[in-house]
């Protein structure tokens, strides 16, 4: 948000200002009440359970492991990784889930955002219910929608043949299943995308829409010149937040089709944990390292372009 | 103005029944297979209950398998409760040094803080990690995982709202011959309440509802969470559809009490975490 890091950055000055007025001595000892040692917790558990990990996949990576000891292969898992058809399809896969949800929750939350900051009755209800199932489990979720979806009892299924329509497998016919399953996640994670939103809409300075309706601008052409480019902030967050959600995506995935029927809807995470669950260590994190690179490949170059964009405004 | 009135109505009334079918049709047919007889429920049925049962389900839910819901229950409020009051603390000290502090350090530091938002976890060599500390499979090591996982968004929380805390205080404070360690536990925690509310109930329901992090880090059932339950029930008990919804209804409880008590601070400590972070 632009305001945001003007604020910000006026707070700072105001405080160097601050502290160089002050008499040398006196700033000294205001600063050691900052102790540093207030990081060492933290620092301690990012190391040891973040950075430890992190940096040691990558070794770990290039080995046959048994979590006890490991002989190094090289670059023979990664190898098996893209020779496998299967496996490479889980990559591919999982860029089409992230890809997929991601649009969706930006195009889906702004409407629903615009929606729901605008005069419409009943406002306090449809923001509850709208980003209520961000709260509840995913593992919930993918059960309710096993049963709402099931092919031969589900209740949707008896909707569409009441009505005539076909009745398809959701979450079993191969070129269905992914959709379904991102289709679910959408329903579960749009609340999020929704609100994020609604804090940039309502962050936009009324004048804006006042002159744009004096000049004569249609609801439409607000829209288009005013709400979408003031809202790029936001836009920008739900664009980073769901696609890192995305390609990491896997607890929904491995509730509602477990990346089947077959493989086909298997993606890096699911395959990730079925490797380490066959017990193939070495392997398994070499599918992580994969994902590792996927992540910040897509991700460091994007939130670059997002974030240069939102100075440029 | 009358027709702008009359679209508000006509739109408000549009979206609330399709939010109706979106929305409150899945969560209604939870509670209502959850009501119903076994045969009944493994219709999948959108239908009333011909006998109300709700009741002895959840108490046979509760004691089916030894119990293992009521055990999965106890585990996951130990860990929820654990972590988070691990998290509020660490977090809230680290975020207000780096707030306060102005050091060469800063853009290293919020590398490695994004870093921790962005990268996914390297699972198995973290069980190498806990199996060396003799914690893994134990609630303990679950809860410094969780702990570690959630660092990184309360920090980027604590360290914006610091600074709208003006230093004067901290100065007056100091002026008073408050330590460093009491500057900030009394000081500067409770004026940071707000925001801790936020971090407690956000990252209390995405503790409380994570099924990948047991299901790597805790295997076995004397340490069995509600996630890793629901999971497991839902792949055995297919004669036992009305216990499973049952399960479902129980597991949504906690987090819509805390939705319904915490509303407000959930929606302003998501977007202000997630924007301005």
């Amino acid at each position: 948000m632009p305001t945001s890091t003007a604020n910000s950055a006026t707070a700072i000055r105001a405080a160097d200002v601050r502290v160089d007025a002050s008499a040398p001595g006196k700033r000294r000892r205001i600063r050691s009440y900052y102790p540093t040692w207030f990081f060492i917790p933290a620092i301690a558990l990012y190391v040891v359970f973040f950075a430890i990990p992190t940096f040691s996949s990558f070794y770990f990576s290039l080995t046959r492991w048994s979590l006890f000891d490991s002989t190094f292969i090289g670059f023979a898992n990664f190898v098996q990784f893209f020779q496998n058809p299967q496996l490479y399809s889980s990559f591919v896969n999982t860029l089409i889930y992230a890809v997929i949800t991601s649009g969706t929750k930006v195009v889906a939350g702004f409407f629903l955002a615009l929606l729901l900051t605008g005069p419409v009755v009943g406002r306090g209800y449809l923001r509850a219910v709208v980003f209520f199932p961000v709260l509840i489990s995913t593992i919930g979720v993918g059960i309710m929608f096993k049963s709402l979806l099931d092919p031969f009892h589900g209740m949707v299924n008896a909707v569409l043949g009441f009505f005539g329509l076909p009745e398809p497998g959701w979450f079993t016919d191969p070129h269905l299943a992914l959709y379904t399953i991102a289709a679910v996640d959408v329903w579960k994670g749009v609340g999020i995308a929704t609100l994020i939103f609604m804090a940039g809409i309502v962050a936009i300075p009324h004048e804006y829409f006042e002159a744009a309706k004096i000049d004569g601008a249609g609801g439409w052409k607000t829209l288009r010149q005013i709400t979408i480019p003031l809202c790029r902030g936001a836009t920008a967050t739900v664009i980073i937040l769901s696609l890192i959600g995305g390609l990491r995506s896997f607890e929904i995935i491995w509730v509602t089709t477990g990346g089947g029927p077959g493989f086909t809807s298997d993606v890096l995470a699911s395959v990730i944990y079925k490797e380490y669950q066959a017990g193939f260590f070495g392997l398994s994190t070499a599918g992580n390292v994969v994902l590792f690179l996927l992540v910040t490949a897509i991700m460091v170059p994007l939130s670059y372009v997002l974030n240069r964009k939102q100075v440029e405004l | 103005m009358n027709r702008r009135r009359l679209r508000a109505w006509i739109v408000g009334v549009i979206a609330i029944l399709v939010s109706v079918v979106v929305f409150l049709v899945p969560f209604a047919f939870v509670l209502l297979q959850a009501a119903k007889t076994p045969a009944e429920a493994s219709n999948f049925a959108f239908s009333w209950p011909t006998r109300w049962v709700f009741f002895q389900n959840l108490r046979d839910t509760l004691t089916s398998n030894d119990g293992v819901i009521w055990r999965a229950i106890i585990n996951s409020a130990v860990l929820t409760v654990g972590s988070v009051t691990l998290m509020v603390i660490i977090s809230a000290m680290a975020g207000y040094v780096l707030a306060r502090k102005k050091s060469k350090w800063g853009p290293v530091v919020n590398f490695f803080v994004l870093a921790g938002l962005i990268v996914p976890p390297a699972v198995v060599p973290t069980i190498w990690v806990l199996q060396g500390l003799k914690l893994f499979g134990t609630i303990p090591g679950m809860i410094l995982v969780e702990t570690t996982l959630g660092l990184s968004f309360c920090i980027l929380l604590f360290r914006v709202f610091v600074r709208t805390i003006p230093r004067e205080l901290d100065e007056a404070a100091v002026l008073d011959g408050a330590g460093p360690v009491r500057l900030f536990f009394q000081v500067v925690l409770p004026l940071l309440r707000p925001v801790i509310v936020t971090v407690i109930v956000v990252q209390a329901v995405f503790v409380f509802n994570d099924f990948a992090g047991p299901l790597y880090f805790l295997p076995g059932d004397q340490n069995v969470t509600v996630q890793l339950a629901l999971y497991t029930f839902s792949g055995q008990n297919l004669s036992f559809y009305n216990q499973l919804f049952m399960a479902i209804f129980l597991v949504t409880i906690p987090p819509l009490v805390a939705y319904i008590f915490f509303n407000r601070q959930i929606v302003s400590g998501m977007t202000s975490g997630a924007i301005k972070g």
